[in-house]
């Protein structure tokens, strides 16, 4: 931060969780926020502010509490649109998370668009949630699913992509703005022109990025976006897919039943306007009215300075891990090039003992294959052990960790 | 116990030196199963001879409980009847290595390799022994084992 550590003081007393203790009376050191966040107090008291004080449903009745529920619920999708940069707010679709968008871009779109022989691509390193989707798809419509590759360095390999595009059959791009794994950011401008010079759609998977910089979908040019509010200080259950209108105007509803119609009849229906055309059901009111406090808790400390913040700790974690004997980091060391993700491998000491041995000093790392095999398999490892950094997280804790490896080595007798 | 005291010994060594570690190439049975959580992977290959398992090799990527476990379970098979080895319990596994308290995010570490070998003797069984209604129990145990 830009105030360095008080700021960042700060900033860890929002975090009641920050708080507490684990195991033997141990601080929790909290690096597991590729995989979800913490949640500051502004976005525990929103939700729990709307549930005491407001909650109605929503978009029908006339009361005065339907009325409020209504607003603090389409506010949070103007807060968002402004956060991504999306001028026209009907573009944004509250979701589950990032996985229900891109299934419901599969569904609604792929279902109508896709046919026999045409060609989905996606890259090596995305999220099981950007392949199966996809894989289904594919599949049932007979077409193909290729994948760009990934080079030694955790970058995706474009010449892959131009080869693809050559054949006229690709319909849709699927890629990841930040690998979960390698922390890898695309080169999703380079990947977005072949794209639009072919004439193809992109999704870009925005769930790792979104929290960690400024991301500007309007500036990107891309067809879909999708990203998750629990990533990013937000509660679990809610995210975001945007799509163009004029492409979310050529599909088909997901799911069908309240909120989403216009008209009803025995044999036939109208659909709402958008965004409820895709809204379908009482929504989860409650976590976007918490996400929305989430994206002015992230506004007001400013997604620049978070980024930086990041780059510091990831420049000072590569450095101290890397001094770690035995211990192999997988992914660019290009800091410009990746986020706040570190993938390791320590000797050959699996993952999970790893992470075992150090959650006793009150560290939380992730260990296992992230939901990405695709990629453990082009690593040729069965898992690694991920440290993600946030807002949160300090050089202090960076430090822990490498000691917690020492202790790592000792038990193994590195 | 503290969970870092998983790490005993015996582990460690274990798992740095599997016992029976490798492939039978004229098996008379084999079973592959991974957990799909954590990415233990382990397959069991198995020679019975007279009824009885005369030889046993697993092979496969696990953390050091699974490997542990894993070789631990390959030698109390070895040489033993198939009912004596259809009849081996977790606790036998467990046991041996003092994981009694293991938590439950890692029994499936531990308990990977026995759901593989009693999937593997069930195919034999189910191969060699026709109309055994009991072959069926296998099969559900070896499902449920964790």
């Amino acid at each position: 931060m830009q105030s360095a550590q008080t700021s960042l003081e700060n900033i860890r007393k929002d975090f009641p969780i920050l708080q507490r203790t684990v195991r033997e009376n141990k601080p929790l050191v909290y690096l597991d926020n590729a995989s979800t966040t913490q949640k500051p107090n502004q976005v525990i008291d929103a939700i729990n502010d709307y549930y005491r004080n407001h909650n109605a449903n929503i978009h029908r009745a006339v009361y005065a509490l339907a009325e409020e529920a209504t607003e603090l619920y389409e506010k949070a999708r103007d807060k968002i649109a402004n956060f991504i940069n999306i001028k026209n707010r009907d573009e944004i679709i509250f979701v589950r998370g990032t996985t229900e968008a891109i299934n419901l871009v599969a569904y609604s779109w792929g279902r109508s668009h896709i046919k026999e022989g045409d060609i989905v691509v996606t890259t090596e390193y995305e999220h099981h949630s950007n392949i199966v989707p996809w894989q289904l798809l594919t599949q049932e419509k007979e077409a193909n699913l290729e994948y760009i590759g990934m080079d030694d360095n955790g970058e995706l390999i474009l010449d892959d992509l131009d080869k693809y595009l050559e054949t006229g059959k690709v319909k849709l791009v699927a890629f990841s703005l930040m690998s979960n794994v390698l922390g890898t950011i695309s080169d999703v401008e380079a990947i977005i022109t072949k794209c639009k010079k072919a004439g193809v759609l992109t999704l870009v998977d925005g769930a790792q990025a979104v929290p960690h910089m400024k991301v500007d979908v309007e500036k990107l040019g891309c067809d879909f976006f999708a990203f998750s509010g629990h990533k990013m200080l937000g509660p679990t259950g809610i995210g975001v897919l945007w799509a163009r209108k004029s492409v979310l105007e050529t599909m088909v509803p997901f799911h069908g039943g309240g909120d989403m119609i216009r008209e009803v009849h025995k044999y036939e229906t109208t659909w709402n306007d958008l965004p409820y055309k895709f809204e379908a059901g009482t929504p989860n009111i409650a976590d976007v009215v918490g996400f929305g406090a989430a994206i002015d808790y992230l506004s007001k400390i400013g997604m620049d300075n978070i980024r930086q913040h990041e780059i510091e700790l990831t420049k000072y974690a590569l450095t101290k891990l890397s001094a770690v004997k035995g211990l192999h980091i997988y992914g660019t060391k290009d800091i410009s090039k990746r986020g706040g993700v570190i993938s390791f491998n320590f000797a050959d000491v699996h993952p999970h003992d790893v992470a075992q041995i150090i959650d006793e000093e009150g560290i939380a790392i992730r260990s296992g294959h992230h939901c990405a095999q695709v990629l453990m398999e082009r690593l040729n490892v069965a898992a690694t052990s991920r440290a993600s950094f946030y807002i949160y997280n300090t050089k202090e804790e960076i430090d822990k960790l490498v000691d917690s490896l020492n202790k790592v080595a000792r038990i193994f007798k590195l | 116990m503290s969970n870092a005291d998983i790490y005993h010994e015996m582990i460690i060594d274990y798992s740095r030196n599997p016992i029976n570690y490798g492939k039978i190439k004229d098996h008379d049975t084999t079973f592959h199963d991974s957990n799909p959580l954590c990415g233990d992977s382990i397959d069991i290959d198995m020679k019975i001879d007279d009824g009885k398992v005369s030889d046993i090799k697993f092979h496969g990527k696990g953390c050091a409980i699974c490997m542990a476990c894993s070789s631990v379970l390959t030698e109390i098979a070895k040489g033993k009847s198939i009912d004596e080895v259809r009849n081996i319990t977790k606790n036998d596994i467990l046991g041996e290595l003092g994981l009694e308290n293991l938590q439950a995010v890692r029994i499936k570490c531990a308990l990977l390799s026995l759901k593989v070998l009693k999937f593997a003797l069930y195919s034999y069984l189910g191969k060699h022994l026709e109309n055994n209604p009991d072959v069926d129990k296998l099969k559900e145990e070896a499902a449920n084992l964790y």
